[in-house]
């Protein structure tokens, strides 16, 4: 088992490994979403105060989940790359970062769209809403921090620093709900008086977890493929990269 | 620690021999927060109300002129691969070196501050609460801004990148110290935002040198 991850830790391993492991992720994705999406859109019943316009959480909350996830994996790929500098793990930070980017934009533009019928604006200065539009500028930070370094050894490692700091952003984003008075509603799935007490409607919840399942696959996906591009790109005069993009 | 106190006092002296360095970031202070009520009708009420946003933003973005410079002079000619070098840790004249360049630009904006809350229209209360909230921010914002300075040493081409990484990390610093200037200017208990402020700065204080000591030694490698 060890001597396997140590070996998926070289470019080249990975790259094959990659290269079998993203169609799959793709794929459920795929699969998943289509289900999740048509359950959300045409099964689950209009809520009864929102109507239809309730149903955007499915693309919303997977969104907006992702774009915290996708910024906790950053760091913590940043912390491996800086402790043990994996190589491997400085590819992550970099090649997550925009996919991170387009989740929180994602997320704050789904938001708005769904604010402006509901709450009466497109965007009102709330805690929630505030420390995902830094979340947003804190990916940016990091995309551009990459693209201002010549070396991308020295760029990845720079960014990793960078992600370790920022993500004390991401626990007010989460709790932001919890600990101020917000616009923005509370958690309603991951929470214990949730699990207990379901706060929606089941045959609503079902789409929703799938749609979070696809998401996240798709964003392991993305990643992966991602991740071999630059790979590639930095072992691009090494003779199994050049094979590789030969064959 | 005696290394610590050479790096605080080279960085001293090197400003007294040029006072160009912290004089500027306090002239564009002054000509930014004068720019504001300029820009709006003249005695309009407005202006007591944005005065603690402009007099932070203000402060923010110029403690931050000086801060892109902080450690790439020591690149040029060489100190900074001295001080890394140094038995002394890292770190430790990191933080020295922070602590000087505090002292020197965000001391005179501090010290500023309630002359332009007067300017402004703001409480007497209020102007007192506004000085402490800035004694208790800028090293915070000096901190972020070194450590960013640490991330950008190394980059080829970081252009205007160090305000759009600093800022972001700024937000809660700004969200609490307009708060405690606003919850004074309504009379209510301002003390909840001082602390928080403080916690902001005990934070950065002890934690950012090291990340800053890490990105310097990554820019060297």
């Amino acid at each position: 088992m060890w001597t396997w991850f140590h070996q998926l830790a070289s470019p080249p391993t990975f790259y094959r490994f990659a290269e079998v492991l993203a169609p799959w992720l793709f794929g459920t994705s795929v699969m998943l979403l289509a289900v999740g999406l048509y359950g959300g859109l045409y099964v689950a019943p209009p809520d009864y105060q929102q109507g239809d316009a309730f149903r955007i959480i499915y693309v919303h909350v997977p969104a907006a989940a992702l774009s915290l996830s996708v910024y906790t994996i950053m760091a913590v790929a940043g912390a491996i790359a800086l402790i043990w500098r994996m190589k491997l793990a400085e590819v992550a930070v970099v090649a997550a970062a925009p996919v991170g980017a387009s989740f929180t934009a994602l997320a704050l533009v789904t938001g708005m769209l769904w604010g402006k019928p509901m709450w009466g604006a497109y965007w009102v200065w709330d805690a929630r809403l505030t420390s995902e539009l830094v979340l947003l500028f804190l990916y940016v930070g990091v995309i551009g921090l990459n693209q201002s370094y010549a070396d991308p050894r020295a760029g990845a490692r720079a960014c990793a620093w960078l992600a370790l700091v920022g993500v004390v952003n991401v626990p007010i984003v989460h709790y932001s709900v919890t600990w101020w008075n917000s616009l923005h509603q509370g958690s309603t799935i991951l929470s214990a008086e949730g699990m207990r007490n379901p706060k929606i409607s089941g045959d609503m919840l079902w789409p929703l977890l799938l749609c979070l399942a696809g998401f996240y696959l798709f964003f392991g996906g993305v990643l992966l493929r991602r991740m071999q591009n630059e790979v590639l790109w930095r072992e691009r005069n090494a003779r199994w990269a050049q094979q590789a993009v030969a064959a | 620690m005696n290394a610590a106190w050479a790096v605080f006092r080279r960085e001293l002296l090197l400003a007294a021999r040029r006072p160009a360095e912290w004089i500027q970031p306090l002239v564009f202070y002054a000509i930014v927060a004068v720019l504001f009520p300029l820009g709006v009708e003249a005695h309009d009420p407005a202006l007591k109300v944005f005065a603690p946003a402009v007099i932070w933003v203000g402060a923010l973005l110029a403690a931050l002129l000086g801060v892109e410079r902080m450690f790439r002079g020591d690149l040029d000619d060489g100190t900074l691969e001295q001080l890394l070098l140094a038995e002394a840790p890292t770190a430790l004249l990191v933080a020295a070196k922070l602590a000087a360049h505090w002292l020197l630009t965000a001391v005179p904006l501090v010290v500023a501050a309630p002359l332009l809350g007067v300017a402004l229209g703001l409480e007497p209360l209020a102007v007192k609460v506004l000085t402490l909230s800035l004694l208790l921010g800028t090293p915070t914002l000096m901190f972020t801004g070194g450590f960013a300075a640490a991330l950008t040493v190394g980059a080829q081409r970081a252009g205007m990148l160090l305000p759009i990484l600093v800022l972001p990390l700024m937000t809660p610093a700004v969200i609490f110290g307009g708060g405690a200037v606003r919850a004074a200017n309504a009379g209510l208990p301002f003390d909840a935002p001082l602390y928080f402020l403080a916690a902001l700065l005990a934070l950065s204080v002890t934690l950012l040198p090291f990340a800053a000591a890490g990105a310097l030694r990554n820019a060297l490698e």
